[in-house]
This record gives structure tokens, C-alpha cells and sequence, in this order.
């Protein structure tokens, strides 16, 4: 919004501060300066930008009523005098059909006007203000809404059949606005009509063909107070969002009418014509007891001081302080049950005066401006009182604490899995929170248990995620995409299922990786990811946690068991103590291949909510062995259907507890089947014995060794030689 | 003079000795001045001390041959002192070459180092945690809420009226079928973190400390600074006499602690439905210390928060399951920020878009 500096000070005479003084203290309370441009002899333009709920300093002389409070400085009254009417007529007819939408109408009939340019302060300010000037009348209704805020509107009186009549429009009546659009009207509109038609959109826009033109004689002048619900409903539903509605939809000035009726008849007389009548004034006293008499509260300096605290000025917010604020602000006073006129204080820090502080226990009865409907309770005095004074004159001070923090359950779960990811290469990364419907439906883990969106903000992100792993490959397929291709990612986040009656939410954990592994260079040759790299991260997140028994399977694709997404052969599913954690593996190349990804990426999924069931693992120091350790490696062929879980629990079950490592060394095939028969594989299993309290024999070692040969075989391996 | 000749001896006297055996020392230094390698050292180790055709023995055959008896003590001793100076310059040969072998098993240490690559987190959560963990420091709980609100949470217990623009579908993100539902259950995308104020409020009597970081949405055409998913951190400060100062010296010590001492911090009054009186804060720029930069738009002022007093109409809410959030003996105050606007001002993030595209290129850089 724009204000002119020159139009504030012509409201406040005794204004001594110069315009970058006045935009700084205006800001600091609020009334926030946002620009100034020097407009030379004619001062200043001020770019403002003012809050919703002050729509009461949406306009110059709110802007100068506040800068008044500030200083302690006079406002000059507006003007309101016209000359009284020649003759005497019947008033002019107004009916308020409809009560609770329109709480007063003003009706003023001017004669023998005549349209014309404006001139003089009008179009001297409309220039500074760089608004388009269109004709004497309507220019005098938008000086008037600059000046003092209040929205009104000329009608040309010839185009008027009969009263003017305030009702509901009917079902599909008709009304060209001003900006010449036919609008089909709905009852749930107010219109201002006459008794044949609708003239207008209450307190929204004018209508066409009741508008002043070069050839309008006469003239009605609206100024009324609209339902601010109504003007906002037909607002919206015409999509019209004019400065009338902008103003009336936040809550008008109740008392403004006749004012600003008279400040738009003096304007348009200036240049001819009379006014006929006094002016009609209908008020529905319900809608005046609503907002302009409105019942006074009580306000206790007490507890101003209890919600605002200590100040810098030791003096603090005195008695004084709070009543020259509150009267400054229009408000009037009964203290302590008797009427009390405050006299006016100048709340400039800079030219801070000494006041004698009274006791703070004043209380006071205060009756609130009609021009100030976000006024309604004692914290919102409070909160003028603090803002007239200055937040910046408040101290800073720290409260006292008493009580301990306390830490989410999984607070410091969540911050292992992110530190072990992040310590093996992992970067992380955050995706949409929502998906297509296709993929929704496909990365769900359970069936029927997608979350659709009313307002989708696009199609492909239609409903809410039920898994990361979309989201996962739409960032992987972006690398890839930009020729970055050895990617390794991870996401923490919430996935959600159930319906649109109840959704739930869990965390959830997806890794992604494509590419080489990130050890490239002139030293060392990288190779591509495989799927022992990522199941190697997951050994060493879950490794993390306590669990009693942890393991990894695979199903085949018709068994169901296994994520449609994933590679059935190439893919596991990680289960502990009983919980399923997550699947990982590499992508199916079904769900690869739409997504045009141009190599092989893995991807995985984990439940963080049942990982986090699992306690993080205490490490425990167990006592070095002095003693040496013994390696013991066995060469053997197994049949393929042979799984090295199968190799490793025969191992464990043979229940030596000198047996303090089993490790797969090595693991070949031969396609020809020469060396190895096909359909087998061989394995070098290296062992490593050793004891806490003694060196290890030869003959326990190899009764060990027998024992582990044993094993093997009993599964069918066979030495080899 | 080849090496291998016998050098001449002009006679055994004194004068003729001295001046044989200066000259057979100068040829020993001189061989000995370019013992660079190990093969060197050895080369000249066989030339003058080789058992058969070593030069000293060659020379003191030749000379002790026809050396009169009683110049072949003094000769014998000038051999002596000749080996000694040989082995002498071997060892000191020997030495040296041995660090030669090693240089000569030089490598280029310009070349780039195998580097391991670092998980790199994510600046938006970098920034979170870090900001958490100064409110942590003065005493707050970690608190958390679900990303699906119910309007009741997200609007209605926030005092937010009911035909607040907020609320429109233009501006928040609603759940599927919501239509037939009571206005207070609707399901939405939380459009902020403060309803995790209403759920611990509703959940803990007071006194009340608690920081709130978490991701929120809103109906936003995404451009450089906006984007329909974000992160913002809420705090929430409720007890008896808790003050406007004590919300400006909180912020202000946590606005020092994070971005530096020197910060300071002014407060303008502001609107929101929830806290009143309600302020925008802001910081002096913590990149040019306010001088003005691009940062701050050359204003040396950066606004980073909006806070308040807790509006006695959300305590009254609250009241409704927690009868001791009685607005006439407790006070409380609440403040919220953009973690992503504070992030992208840190790290100089120019599109607010980047931190949510999973681009490695971007992510990597903030290993
Ligand atoms: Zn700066």
C-alpha cells in the first residue's frame, strides 16, 4: 500500500519528526515502512505493508493515528461539513431486508452535479500515488478509502427505479459489474438493489449500468457496513478481490459511513450541484452492539506485567504509559470505576519524558474504537501496549528452568542408523512425500492401504508414499539422467497407509546404489556395486542393534513373500527375531526398465519402527587371549542347492567353543565343469581356533578338524583335492 | 694416468713416500666423490680393497717388492693409513647410497589420494540438528507429531478462525473424501509444526519446554524459495510467569549461540493467529556482521523468526483436556522458523528445490 508523508503530516500539524524517523517508529510498532522514495518538496512515499487484522491503518489517516499515539501529538479531525440542504424532500427510501448481512446504510442524494476531471489535492495526490484518475465522483469514492478507509460507492440516481433495497439476490439473477462481466448471482450474495434490479455486489462491486458516466446529473452516495462474512463469501465466489472487499471482509469502520459519505459529497460538490435531503442513516442496532457498541472490558495493569515482563527503562510500563496508549488508540477509559481521560504521552525512547509512577493496580473498565474490531479482550490491549511502546524496550531476560530434557524414545536409534550409514559412503537425501497412483499401488506393502490426495499437487503425486523406494528411484533415475552414475543414497522418512478416515505413519529407511563402488583412481580400480555391498551395509546397520537372531532369505517370485519391486533371485528379505525388517536387492527389471534407468541398481527398504523394537548393542570388552591362534582351511564341493547359512549353522551346531571364527574365503565355479562339476561350487573355509586359557594342541585340533570335515560332508560336500 | 697403472715411486726416502701416498690419497677422494648408487660403492670397493686385483694390493705388491728392509716399515704404515682412508670413504659411501636406494623409490605424491568416500547428511538435517541442539542446551525436549493433521490440531486449537484463508485448498494440502467429515476431523498435510505444541500441551501439564523440528506442507507452486515440502523447527515455553522479555532473551541467546556472539537481534510486532503479542524477529547479519550483503539484501538485517505470546484462546483448547492450562496463572510463549531458509542462507543454497532432488552432485558437497 502506498502513503504519502505529505497527506500524514496534514493529519498531525505538530509532527516534528522527519519522514525516516516516522518510517522507522511506524515500523517498529508495526506498521511496518517497507520502501521510502523521496518525492522532493512533495516528501516521501512510503510502501507499506500492513498486517491483515489492521485494516483500520489500511489508509492515511489510520497510518497518522498511530504516528499520533507515538509522539503524543494531535490528529486533526477529518472534515466533515457540508453545506445543509436547500428543500426539504421525503427521505430517500432504504430497506435492509436482510439484518444480519448488512448492519448500516447510509443513502445521501446529490443534484445537478457535474462529471468532470478531477482537480486540485485530489488529482495532486492521485499523482504522487500514481493512481489513475477516471472522473470527479468515482475519483472522490477512492480518495475517500485512501484517506480514512472507508469503502463507498456513487450511483447515478436516474438509473434507479424506486428505494434502494438490501436482500439476498435470487437464484440466476444477472449483474454486470463494473469491470463488465455478467455475474450470475446466488442467493447467498447480498445485493444493493432498487426495486426492479440489483445494482450491486454489497461491499464487492458495483454494477454497470447504475456506474457514473460523463452524463450523470444526479447522484446517490452509498456508504454502509457490510457483514464481513457475506462480502468475503461473494469474494470468492465471483473471484472478485477488490480493495472494497479486501476492506470490508476484515471488518469495517461501523461509525465510518456518515463520515466518509460527507467526505465523498464534499468532494464531488466542489465542482457543482447540491445536496438534496438529510442523509438516510439505516441502522440495525444488533449489528451496532456487535462492533461499534461493543460491551467495555476490563484491563488490569497487573497483568500486562505479568504477560510482558521486564523492561529496559526501569520505570517500566507505568499506569501513565498504558492509558496514553490505550486512549491514543481511541479506547475510553473508566479507572478504577470512574471515567478518566489520559492525557497524552510522548513514547518517543529518544525524547523519553518522566512520568510519576502510580500504583500498578489499576484497573480499568475500557471501551474499545468501533474502528478496531481485532480488539476484543485484555492480551489484545496488552499486546497494543506492548507495541506502541516497543518491543525493543523490552530486556532480554532467560526464565528459570526447572525439569529435565527428555529425549525421544528413538532419538538416539535414529542417530546411529544416520551416523553408520553415513560413516559407510552413504549419502543422504529427502524425496517427495507422495507418489503416483501406479507406483502407490506397487510399493505398497500391504494391499488396499493407499492414501489418495484431494488437491494433488500433481498428477504423479497423487497419493501419499506407502513406501521411500519410489522415491528412491526417481532420485537415482536423476543422476543417472545427468550422467552421474556411481550413487550411493539413503533417505529417512515417514511412509504412510491406511485410508483417508485414518492414516497411519511410520518411519521407514530406503538405500539406493548404482554404479562403482567410490574407491576409483590411478591406484586402485573401482568395481561396480553388487549386492554383497549393499547386504554388507545392512549387516553393519543391524549390527548395531541386540538381536538374538537375525537372517536373510529369499522367496521365489510366485510365493508372494518377496516385494513385486524386487529382483526375485537377486533380492533378500532380513528377518529379526522373528520381525521381517525390510527387503533389499537388486530392482526388478520390470519396474527398471519404464524408468529408462541405463544400469543395475539396488535398493532396499527397512522398517525403522520394528528395527527400532531391537535395544542398540552395549559393547562389552571380552579378555584378549594370550595364547596363539590356529588357522585350519577346508577346501570342499558343494551341490548349489547347498547355502552357505546351511554351511555356517552346521558349523555352529558342532558347539566348539574354541572355534572363534568361520569365514568364506573364496568361492568358485566352472561353467565348463572341468574343475568343478557343474551345478556345484567350492569353497575355501577358513577356520580360526583358539583358547582363553591355554595353547591348543595338536591332536584337539585335529579332532576339531575332523569334526568340522564331518560337518561338511554330512551336507554333502566333498573334499577337494 | 690410468687407474690400473702402478703409480711411479721416486725412491723410499721420507719426502718421496709423502709425496707418492698424497698423491694416491687424491686419487682415492677423487674416485670416491660419485659414489651415488649402491653399484658404485661397490665398483670402487673392488678397485681399491678387491683381494686379487685391488689396487692397494697391487700397489703395495709392486712397492713393498723392491722396498729396501728398512723402508718397509714405514711404508707398511702408510698402506695402513691409506686402507683406513679408503674404508673410511667406503662407509661414508655406503651410508649415502643407502638413502639414494631409498630415494630412487620415490613416488609422485602429487598425485590425487584413494579417498574413501564419507556419507554426506543432508544440509536441511545438518542445519535441524544443530539448531535443536542449542534449544536443547537451555533445557528443551525434543517433541515430534504426525505429518497427516486433523484441521482441529493444524487450525481450530490455533485459534485459527474458521474461514481463515490457511484453510482454503489453495493453500494446504487435503487428504482424499474429506468433505463428509465434521470440519475438525478433515485430514490434512500439516501446514506447520505447531500442532505439536496442542499434542504436548494436551498430553504433559505444564511446565512446558519443548523444540519441535519436523517437515510440513503447503499448496505452493515451487520456484527458487519455495517448495510444497519443507522443514520448520517450533518451540514451545509454557509455565507461570513467563514473560515477553524472557521469549526476546530465549531467542536472543539461541540466535548468539547459533550463529555467533555478535549476533544481535531486534523484534517488530507482527500477526499470527496463535501467540499475541506476536513479533517477526530479526538477526544482524551474520555474514557481513551488517554491514550489508547479498545475504541480507544489503540491509544488514536477515528475518528469521515469528513468535509470541501464547494466545490465551490456544491454552483455552488446551484446557479442554488439560485443566491446568489456566491462562490467568500460566503464561507461555511459542516461536517457529524455516529451517530450509536458514540452511540455504549458510550453505549459499540458490534453489530451495536442490535439497529435495536427490542430486548427488549437490548432496556430496556437504561431506
Ligand atoms: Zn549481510
Amino acid at each position: 500500500m502506498k502513503i504519502l508523508s505529505s497527506w500524514l503530516r496534514s493529519c498531525l500539524p505538530q509532527l516534528s519528526a522527519d519522514d525516516r524517523q516516522l518510517a522507522d517508529d511506524l515500523t517498529l510498532r508495526g506498521i511496518a515502512v517497507e520502501g521510502i522514495f523521496d518525492l522532493g518538496e512533495n516528501g516521501s512515499l512510503f510502501e507499506m505493508d500492513i498486517t491483515t487484522n489492521r485494516v483500520d491503518a489500511m489508509n492515511h489517516y489510520g497510518i497518522a493515528r498511530e504516528a499520533a499515539i507515538i509522539y503524543g501529538i494531535a490528529l486533526k479531525p477529518l472534515e466533515t461539513a457540508l453545506p445543509g440542504p436547500k428543500t426539504t424532500v421525503k427521505p430517500f427510501p432504504v430497506s435492509i431486508e436482510e439484518p444480519s448481512l448488512c448492519g448500516r446504510f447510509t443513502a445521501r442524494v446529490l443534484r445537478n452535479v457535474r462529471i468532470t476531471q478531477s482537480t486540485g489535492i485530489v488529482a495532486e495526490r492521485f499523482r504522487l500515488l500514481e493512481q489513475k484518475l477516471i472522473s470527479n465522483a468515482v475519483d472522490a469514492t477512492n480518495y475517500v478509502t485512501l484517506a480514512m478507509g472507508h469503502p463507498t460507492h456513487a450511483f447515478d440516481l436516474d438509473k434507479l427505479e424506486g428505494g434502494i433495497i438490501l436482500r439476498r439476490a435470487r437464484k440466476g439473477e444477472k449483474l454486470r459489474t463494473l469491470d463488465g462481466i455478467e455475474r450470475t448471482l446466488d442467493p447467498d450474495d447480498l445485493v444493493v438493489a432498487d426495486e426492479k434490479k440489483a445494482l450491486a455486489i454489497a461491499g464487492v462491486m458495483g454494477g454497470w449500468d447504475s456506474m457514473i458516466t460523463p452524463e450523470t446529473k444526479n447522484i446517490l452516495v452509498e456508504a454502509a457496513w457490510f457483514d464481513p462474512w457475506t462480502v468475503r463469501r461473494s469474494s470468492r465466489r465471483h473471484l472478485l478481490h477488490t480493495d472494497a472487499s479486501h476492506r470490508f471482509e476484515r471488518g469495517a469502520d461501523f461509525n465510518a459511513p456518515p463520515i466518509a459519505s460527507a467526505l465523498v459529497s464534499s468532494i464531488i460538490l466542489e465542482s457543482g450541484g447540491e445536496v438534496e435531503g438529510d442523509l438516510v442513516d439505516v441502522i440495525i442496532p444488533e449489528a451496532e452492539a456487535r462492533t461499534a457498541r461493543r460491551p467495555a472490558i476490563s484491563f488490569a495493569l497487573s497483568e500486562a506485567h505479568r504477560i510482558l515482563g521486564a523492561t529496559e527503562d526501569p520505570q517500566g510500563i507505568t499506569a501513565e504509559i498504558a492509558e496514553a496508549i490505550l486512549t491514543g488508540l481511541g479506547c475510553r477509559l473508566k479507572k478504577n470505576g470512574t471515567p478518566y481521560n489520559a492525557p497524552a504521552q510522548n513514547l518517543d525512547p529518544s525524547r523519553a519524558v518522566s512520568v510519576e509512577t502510580t500504583a500498578s493496580r489499576a484497573e480499568y473498565e475500557v471501551a474499545l474504537p468501533s474502528w478496531r474490531l481485532d480488539l476484543e479482550r485484555e492480551i489484545d490491549l496488552i499486546e497494543e501496549i506492548a507495541r506502541v511502546y516497543g518491543y525493543n524496550r523490552f530486556k532480554n531476560t532467560l526464565p528459570s528452568f526447572t525439569g529435565a530434557v527428555v529425549e525421544l524414545p528413538y532419538a538416539e536409534k535414529e542417530a546411529v542408523v544416520r551416523r553408520t550409514l553415513l560413516g559407510l559412503g552413504w549419502t543422504e537425501a529427502i524425496s517427495s512425500t507422495f507418489c503416483s497412483a501406479t507406483d502407490a499401488v506397487t510399493f505398497a506393502p500391504q494391499p488396499n492401504s493407499t492414501v489418495p490426495m484431494d488437491n494433488p499437487l500433481s498428477e504423479e503425486a497423487g497419493m501419499l508414499r506407502p513406501s521411500l523406494a519410489p522415491g528412491m528411484l526417481s532420485m537415482l533415475a536423476l543422476n543417472l539422467n545427468r550422467d552421474v552414475e556411481d550413487v550411493m543414497l539413503f533417505e529417512m522418512g515417514t511412509v504412510f497407509s491406511g485410508s483417508t478416515d485414518k492414516v497411519d505413519e511410520k518411519p521407514a529407511l530406503s538405500i539406493g546404489a548404482t554404479g562403482r563402488l567410490p574407491l576409483d583412481g590411478p591406484h586402485q580400480a573401482s568395481r561396480p556395486v553388487d549386492f554383497y555391498d549393499v547386504k554388507g551395509t545392512v549387516e553393519q546397520l543391524l549390527s548395531r542393534f541386540v538381536s538374538k537372531l537375525l537372517y536373510f532369505d529369499r522367496f521365489p517370485s510366485d510365493s508372494g513373500l518377496m516385494p513385486s519391486w524386487l529382483h526375485p533371485g537377486r533380492s533378500a528379505r532380513v528377518v529379526i527375531d522373528g520381525a521381517t525388517i525390510g527387503y533389499f536387492g537388486e530392482l526388478h527389471p520390470e519396474e527398471a526398465q519404464p524408468r529408462k534407468l541405463k544400469q543395475t541398481v539396488y535398493v532396499g527398504e527397512f522398517y525403522l519402527d520394528r528395527l527400532y523394537k531391537q535395544d542398540l548393542r552395549q559393547p562389552t570388552m571380552r579378555e584378549l587371549s594370550r595364547f596363539q591362534a590356529v588357522r585350519r582351511d577346508f577346501s570342499f564341493i558343494f551341490a548349489d542347492s547347498v547355502s552357505y547359512a546351511q554351511i555356517a549353522e552346521a558349523l555352529a551346531a558342532l558347539n566348539i567353543a574354541e572355534l572363534q571364527r568361520v569365514e568364506p574365503k573364496e568361492i568358485l565355479r566352472d561353467k565348463e565343469g572341468k574343475r568343478i562339476p557343474q551345478g556345484h561350487f567350492s569353497l575355501l573355509l577358513r577356520t580360526v581356533f583358539q583358547a582363553q586359557d591355554r595353547t591348543l594342541q595338536e591332536e584337539e585340533l585335529q579332532g576339531w578338524s575332523q569334526s568340522v570335515m564331518g560337518a561338511l560332508q554330512k551336507l554333502g560336500g566333498k573334499l577337494r583335492e | 694416468m690410468s687407474q690400473d697403472a702402478i703409480p711411479h715411486l721416486g725412491g723410499y726416502t721420507e719426502a718421496a713416500l709423502d709425496q707418492a701416498f698424497a698423491e694416491l690419497s687424491r686419487e682415492v677422494e677423487s674416485s670416491a666423490q660419485l659414489l651415488s648408487s649402491p653399484d658404485a660403492v661397490e665398483q670402487f670397493r673392488l678397485l681399491w680393497l678387491g683381494r686379487k686385483q685391488g689396487r692397494l694390493k697391487l700397489i703395495s705388491d709392486a712397492w713393498l717388492k723392491s722396498a729396501p728392509a728398512e723402508a718397509k716399515k714405514p711404508l707398511g704404515q702408510r698402506f695402513n693409513q691409506l686402507k683406513a682412508l679408503i674404508e673410511e670413504r667406503l662407509e661414508r659411501a655406503s651410508e649415502t647410497s643407502a638413502q639414494f636406494a631409498l630415494d630412487a623409490e620415490a613416488i609422485d605424491v602429487t598425485l590425487p589420494g584413494t579417498r574413501r568416500a564419507l556419507g554426506a547428511e543432508h544440509p536441511l538435517i545438518k542445519t535441524m540438528h544443530e539448531m535443536v541442539a542449542v534449544f536443547k542446551r537451555m533445557g528443551y525436549s525434543v517433541g515430534v507429531g504426525p505429518e497427516v493433521e486433523t484441521d482441529y490440531y493444524n487450525f481450530e486449537s490455533l485459534n485459527f478462525p474458521p474461514g481463515h484463508p490457511a484453510r482454503d485448498t489453495q493453500d494446504t494440502l487435503v487428504i482424499a473424501n474429506q468433505e463428509r467429515r465434521p470440519l475438525r476431523d478433515r485430514l490434512l498435510m500439516r501446514t506447520h509444526t505447531s500442532p505439536v505444541q496442542i499434542r504436548t500441551m494436551e498430553q504433559q501439564p505444564p511446565p512446558v519446554r519443548i523444540v519441535i523440528p519436523g517437515k510440513v506442507h503447503r499448496n505452493d507452486e515451487a520456484d527458487a524459495t519455495h517448495s510444497p515440502i519443507f522443514h520448520q523447527i517450533e518451540g514451545l515455553c509454557v509455565d507461570t510467569n513467563i514473560t515477553f522479555s524472557d521469549l526476546k532473551g530465549t531467542l536472543d541467546h539461541a540466535m548468539k549461540e547459533f550463529f555467533g556472539s555478535s549476533v544481535k537481534t531486534r523484534f517488530f510486532p507482527s500477526f499470527f493467529p496463535f501467540t499475541e503479542p506476536s513479533a517477526d524477529v530479526q538477526i544482524s547479519c551474520p555474514f557481513c556482521g551488517g554491514k550489508g550483503c547479498r545475504k541480507c539484501k544489503h540491509s544488514g538485517w536477515i528475518e528469521l523468526l515469528g513468535c509470541g505470546m501464547v494466545d490465551p484462546a490456544v491454552f483455552g483448547f488446551v484446557q479442554q483436556r488439560q485443566p491446568a492450562y489456566d491462562p490467568k496463572k500460566i503464561s507461555g510463549f511459542a516461536f517457529g522458523m524455516g529451517v530450509d531458509r536458514i540452511a540455504m542462507m549458510k550453505y549459499g543454497i540458490s534453489d530451495i528445490g536442490l535439497l529435495y532432488s536427490g542430486d548427488a552432485r549437490f548432496l556430496e558437497q556437504f561431506a
